[in-house]
């Protein structure tokens, strides 16, 4: 056996030559990332990356929003499912722009899909553009899809140990949003425990109760989407 | 399952660094312990997305480089084998400096 490599055939291994690379695997989904990052800050668009488990009511509360925020930011959205146009279709009744991403068999976004879809939604200029990626609380997070900020929502039917659970997700959050606060009297359900768990991965995301059905707590979240929007005299996103 | 996509790249731009005519006999990573990649889901996607290609029948050596980070605290290294674990000062804002590589190193041929 070739004592270099432990192949079985030292003459092959002879001949054999080793390249250096030095090359990130992701590079191309960072690149691409980049490219969205560019062409959104060209039309003075911020793209906002939501993640969550599946049910955690993203589309849910993104109808609520585009509709209470209508008149002072304009919402566009990329919507991620492995199938089906029906996040599309909801998104679209509140009169909102959005392109349906099916990705098939694939569990995530990344930045390349992206691309395609923001140039079909052609948001206009000064727009926030809401990414929801395909529910899932593992993959989504290791792919940059040129978004400026990431938020994830958990809903309190999921227990408070998801952050602890999933700590690659929350990590990267730089809002939490906890959905659905309006079931809390029927659940055993600890807002501290919950906040304590985040807190363990992440230091820093604020943690906002909301309920889209009840109307509680979207002020903030409002606030915090329209301070992602460009304003119009000024160039690049926030 | 992203460790799919991860390999389609890892393949793709191994095929693309390298001449048509040569055969890829042996791939170097480093897959770091924090990166959110799995390496045995990896090598077992390789295997299938490289059949056919350059990469067909190459061996994957792949480096597993440990947690690394610095607590924003008290400025201590700090390994890290979860993204759970604490500084020794008890603080959680660490920022990581090492784990999260999902690199191609080096690749052998002939």
């Amino acid at each position: 056996m070739c004592g270099t490599c432990g192949c079985d055939d030292s003459r092959e291994a002879a001949e054999a030559r080793t390249l250096r690379l030095e090359v990130d695997v992701l590079a191309r989904n960072e690149e691409s990332a980049r490219d969205n990052r560019a062409w959104l800050a060209a039309r003075r668009v911020s793209a906002v990356n939501l993640m969550s488990s599946p049910g955690a009511g993203k589309t849910t509360l993104l109808e609520h929003t585009i509709r209470a925020v209508a008149g002072t930011v304009t919402c566009a959205v990329v919507e991620g499912d492995q199938e089906t146009p029906l996040d599309a279709e909801r998104i679209r009744a509140t009169g909102a722009r959005a392109v349906q991403v099916n990705t098939g068999t694939g569990c995530h976004l990344e930045a390349a899909m992206v691309g395609r879809a923001l140039r079909e939604l052609d948001p206009p200029p000064g727009a926030v553009v809401l990414i929801e990626n395909v529910g899932n609380l593992v993959c989504p997070g290791l792919f940059d899809l040129g978004e400026s900020a990431r938020v994830v929502l958990a809903s309190v039917t999921e227990g408070e140990d998801k952050p602890s659970k999933y700590p690659h997700m929350y990590r990267v959050a730089d809002l939490v949003l906890l959905t659905k606060v309006d079931l809390l009297p029927y659940l055993a359900f600890d807002g501290d425990l919950f906040a304590g768990s985040v807190r363990l991965v992440n230091p820093s995301a604020p943690v906002l109760p909301v309920s889209a059905t009840a109307d509680t707590g979207l002020a903030d979240w409002y606030g915090w989407l329209r301070a992602r929007s460009c304003p119009p005299t000024t160039g690049g996103p926030p | 399952m992203h460790e799919l996509s991860v390999t389609v790249e890892l393949v793709d731009m191994v095929a693309r660094r390298v001449p048509a005519d040569v055969q890829v006999t042996r791939v170097a990573l480093e897959i770091g312990r924090l990166s959110g990649v799995m390496t045995s889901p990896l090598r077992f996607c390789f295997d299938l997305v490289a059949a056919g290609t350059s990469l067909d029948g190459a061996r994957l050596d792949i480096a597993e480089p440990p947690g690394r980070g610095r607590c924003r605290r008290c400025g201590a290294d700090v390994d890290l084998p979860d993204l759970l674990t604490p500084c020794g000062c008890g603080s959680h804002e660490i920022e990581l400096t090492g784990g999260e590589e999902v690199r191609i190193t080096a690749v052998e041929v002939r």
